[in-house]
């Protein structure tokens, strides 16, 4: 038997049963220049810095590999991108017309059905599309893919975050295809208003992504439970939003339950960006709402993945 | 590159405890192939998993390619290849960008993983499917690119668990072709799991058979046979009674363990058939018996369990599907 190492060899040699001295006596090539020796990540190199070992990338470097291995199959793939637009816009065909024919009726304070309906369908595709996200996590975790990713090096935490931020890419094009499909039956967005508008559903976006992956490695068991679960947080959160009628009218526990809705802030203030009311006080509370998802569906997601590996 | 000692790991599923691996003690020596046999639910990936960091021990420890699986999961990881049960590569990714990816993740910097992506998909007679969706890759590409990914940063220890689990015999031989050339290339340590006897046998050149999460038998393949099994000797007697005396004259020849007569029919087993024959065959004539058709077995990784346990492996595989099943619940 043959056991002749090539020049790539990064083997550690074999340790003796000497204990934690016995270091490997082997070599590192030297043959990996540019890596950078974990700067801004958090360093688990051991003291001596792992000569045996190739250097540790940084945690910034596995969230940029993540991002760029989720990506892929969207920008190779961009119709399924617009696959996920048929829920919205059947919600914008079918349901829009039905608000358009009664808002005639009642009166929608002058503004224009459309100014008032598409902010929200614009949430709402940002919902669907982020929330639903995990399932893509569960495939993995089926086939084995996610398996083998937890046998790498790369971060845990790297593994969340870079799958969450993948999330803004099919976000914002299926909510630019929106917006330009409506523009043509009266839709009529303020540039800035809608930028930082769409902004804000990045942010949202992210931590909803979060949260679906962290439901997904919540609810590896029982598989069935993601959709279940999915469903029966999603809708309500949807119908108490204000996102497709709203709840002025509403019983007053309605009212009480979409103030503690994050979502309704973020209703509110894209159809007041989207007008070009860039100053409505909607805007910073829907901010600091989009933050808090964010921020705490990150926190979620890193930990759950962290406590998945048994 | 292995050292285990006392590698235990206990499920608690629905208020019942399931010892899936009972005390390992295992030493795997640089460049060494080692194959982990065992029926469906001995422990086999339960103990693979173990030593990949994907679950902690219960009790026990283990230091792999230098690193404890504890204390250190990082640096073991960046040390291993690992072919799990299932698909590796994503099924929604392209081949080659999947096995470039696993290579940047493994630390290797763009230009250098891009090399050895190539090179691998070339050995691996993959180079034709690299632009393919890994959903559209037949089940032996997709299990030849999964060993591409373990490979990809020529790691000194390549874990494989059932990597031909699902393939049929012409897609398992040829998987193993390309394993054994690799190996020949890079000298990597390889342990691997299997409940295909035919393939351990073939394959490792020493065999860890584990039995209930623990090891049972721990030898190269012919040793196991040798000395746990042994050689058959089926001798046919033109009658009853000539297989009797036969019977008899086999027992009292040096290296016999066993002589049991069955109609016209002794079975022997001996440490060596090809030794043992003539010596019978020389008796028997000197005797006047007469001897009618011999033949010679050799024995199967199948005899060895069967010694070890009292079990078929192949029966053992069915029987304990449902614990096997508890197991995984748990894990």
């Amino acid at each position: 038997m043959s056991t002749h190492s090539t020049s790539h060899d990064l083997s550690t040699g074999t340790t003796t049963g000497t204990g934690r001295g016995a270091r490997a006596d082997a070599v590192t090539t030297g043959a990996r220049p540019g890596a950078g020796t974990s700067a801004g990540g958090r360093s688990q190199a051991g003291p001596s810095g792992e000569p045996d070992l190739p250097p540790r990338s940084s945690w910034w470097r596995d969230v940029a590999v993540v991002l760029e291995r989720e990506l892929r199959p969207v920008l190779r793939d961009p119709f399924s991108v617009v696959f996920g637009l048929v829920q919205p816009v059947v919600f914008l065909g079918l349901f829009g017309p039905l608000l358009a024919a009664s808002v005639e009726r009642e009166g929608l304070g002058g503004t224009s059905v459309w100014q008032w309906f598409v902010p929200g369908v614009l949430v709402m595709v940002t919902l669907f599309g982020t929330s639903t996200t995990g399932s893509n996590l569960q495939y993995e975790m089926q086939t084995g893919a996610f398996e083998r990713l937890l046998v790498t090096p790369v971060a845990r935490s790297a593994q969340i975050v870079g799958r969450a931020l993948k999330e803004v890419v099919p976000l914002l094009a299926q909510a630019l295809v929106v917006v330009v499909v409506m523009v043509p039956f009266g839709f009529r967005p303020h540039v800035l208003g809608g930028l930082v508008g769409l902004a804000l559903l990045a942010v949202m976006g992210v931590g909803i992504g979060a949260f679906s992956y962290a439901l997904a490695l919540a609810v590896r068991k029982q598989e069935w439970m993601f959709w279940a679960v999915q469903q029966t947080v999603l809708f309500p959160l949807l119908i108490l939003s204000g996102m497709l009628l709203p709840l002025d009218d509403g019983p007053r526990w309605m009212r009480v339950a979409a103030d503690l809705n994050p979502l309704a802030y973020v209703v509110e203030a894209e159809r007041a960006l989207f007008d070009g009311r860039l100053g409505d006080p909607a805007v910073p509370a829907a901010a600091l709402a989009a933050v808090l998802t964010a921020v705490v569906g990150l926190v979620v997601g890193v930990r759950t993945i962290a406590r998945s590996s048994d | 590159m292995i050292e285990a000692t006392g590698l235990t790991k206990d499920f608690v599923s629905r208020q019942r405890t399931v010892h899936a691996v009972r005390g390992v003690d295992l030493r795997v020596e640089r460049g060494e192939l080692v194959a982990v046999l065992g029926p469906n639910g001995a422990g086999k990936t339960t103990l693979l998993r173990m030593l990949t960091t994907l679950t902690p021990p219960t009790a026990g420890s283990a230091r792999v390619a230098g690193h404890d699986v504890v204390a250190r999961p990082h640096a073991v990881r960046r040390s291993i290849g690992f072919v799990g049960q299932g698909n590796g590569a994503g099924h929604v990714q392209r081949a080659r960008d999947e096995l470039v990816t696993h290579g940047l993740m493994m630390g290797l910097d763009r230009g250098t993983s891009g090399a050895r992506a190539d090179e691998l998909l070339d050995v691996l007679d993959l180079a034709d499917q690299a632009r393919q969706k890994v959903s559209d890759l037949s089940g032996g590409q997709r299990r030849r690119l999964d060993v591409a990914m373990g490979l990809v940063h020529t790691p000194p220890l390549l874990f494989l668990d059932e990597p031909s689990t699902g393939l049929d015999p012409q897609n398992r031989a040829n998987l193993w072709e390309h394993v054994r050339r690799l190996r020949e290339r890079h000298g990597v340590t390889i342990v691997l799991t299997t409940h295909y006897l035919d393939e351990a046998d073939s394959m490792a050149e020493r065999v860890v058979v584990v039995d209930h999460g623990r090891v049972i038998a721990d030898a190269t393949a012919d040793e196991l046979k040798r000395d746990l099994a042994g050689d058959r000797v089926v001798v046919t007697a033109p009658d009853a009674d000539s297989a009797a005396r036969l019977a008899t004259l086999a027992r009292a020849l040096p290296g016999t363990r066993d002589a049991e007569r069955d109609g016209v029919v002794v079975t022997l087993r001996v440490a060596r058939a090809t030794a043992a024959v003539a010596p019978l065959v020389e008796a028997a004539v000197r005797e006047g018996v007469r001897v009618g058709d011999v033949e010679t077995h050799r024995p199967t990784l199948d005899d060895v369990f069967l010694h070890l346990t009292g079990r078929s492996l192949r029966e053992s595989a069915i029987s304990t599907e449902a614990s096997d099943d508890a197991g995984k619940d748990a894990a």
